[in-house]
């Protein structure tokens, strides 16, 4: 039996995707990937990864989204003039994405299935000490998953994180050299 | 009883045909469209599908303690991160782009052409 709650979740992020393809006017694309993305984080939630779920729709849906639907407003721009694209370029891309498609849905039918493993959160609290909140949490029978991921990322990935804060600090004096308006 | 975690789950391989499906969707996108914006949008989605499949085999490969492995979800959380940064310096280029060229579709930017 198909489970419902995954294919809903499935069906809203595959149309919103397919939208965002198909739609001439540019902020009904960027509302349709907002769409998209809900339905994704929904998947995260249906997978135990809360803390990614979440993200998802504050970054992805809250931030970035935003930031295009304000450059959309910013360049002033209309519904897309419908004008016949150059065929071969046309035919060459869809016959790509039509090729991948076909090889996936044949790589995966082949592939044995895996089912959902059950998560067995009090007994894995045993690998935790007594004290934590990871622990106590796991007993009571809830996933501490923010938990988890902040000590892995605060222990395990301390240099990734921080290199990444780096980034971000690059990133952002690059915009602001970027959107300054050139002087000669 | 009736309760949420009573109905059936959809197995692993069913996550990764969707997931597929979603990279399809973006890569389209990317080869269609000629609105840089939505072709950037397009790159979103494609990302996007890639999370899908690290979380999927994150909560379908259990780790030692019985719990979803954690090291997928990190990459996941450093994935949008770094498409966060990849965005903001994106637009900003488009922007630019924008500012000397008064176009931003694909096919009438043709400086680079011979």
């Amino acid at each position: 039996m198909p489970s419902p709650i995954f294919w809903f979740f499935a069906l809203v992020m595959l149309f919103g995707a397919t939208a965002v393809v198909l739609l001439p006017n540019p902020v009904a694309c960027a509302m349709s990937m907002v769409a998209s993305f809900v339905g994704l984080a929904g998947l995260f939630i249906g997978l135990n990864a809360y803390f990614a779920g979440i993200i998802q729709i504050l970054v992805y849906t809250g931030a970035i989204m935003v930031l295009f639907v304000f450059i959309i407003m910013l360049l002033d721009l209309n519904t897309e003039k419908k004008r016949m694209p150059k065929m071969t370029p046309m035919f060459a891309g869809l016959g790509i994405v039509i090729a991948f498609t076909i090889q996936l849905i044949g790589v995966i039918s082949a592939t044995p299935g895996k089912q959902l493993p059950a998560l067995d959160l009090p007994a894995s609290a045993k690998n935790f000490d007594a004290s934590t909140q990871i622990a106590k949490n796991l007993s009571s029978n809830t996933l501490p998953d923010v938990h988890l991921i902040g000590q892995s990322l605060f222990t395990e990935y301390n240099l990734p994180l921080q290199i990444l804060g780096a980034l971000l600090l690059v990133a952002t004096v690059g915009v602001v050299v970027l959107s300054k308006k050139q002087i000669h | 009883m009736f309760t949420l975690a009573n109905l059936p789950t959809a197995g692993l391989s069913q996550y990764l045909l969707v997931a597929g499906l979603l990279f399809a969707i973006g890569l389209t996108g990317v080869v269609l469209r000629r609105n840089i914006i939505i072709v950037f949008m397009c790159l979103e989605l494609m990302l996007s599908a890639a999370n899908l499949t690290l979380i999927a085999f994150s909560r379908f490969n259990l780790d030692a303690k019985g719990l979803p492995d954690v090291h997928g979800q990190m990459l996941v959380f450093f994935v949008i991160t770094v498409a966060a940064a990849e965005v903001a310096v994106g637009l900003a280029i488009i922007v630019a782009l924008y500012r000397s060229r008064q176009t931003i579709y694909t096919d009438e930017l043709t400086t680079l052409k011979g």
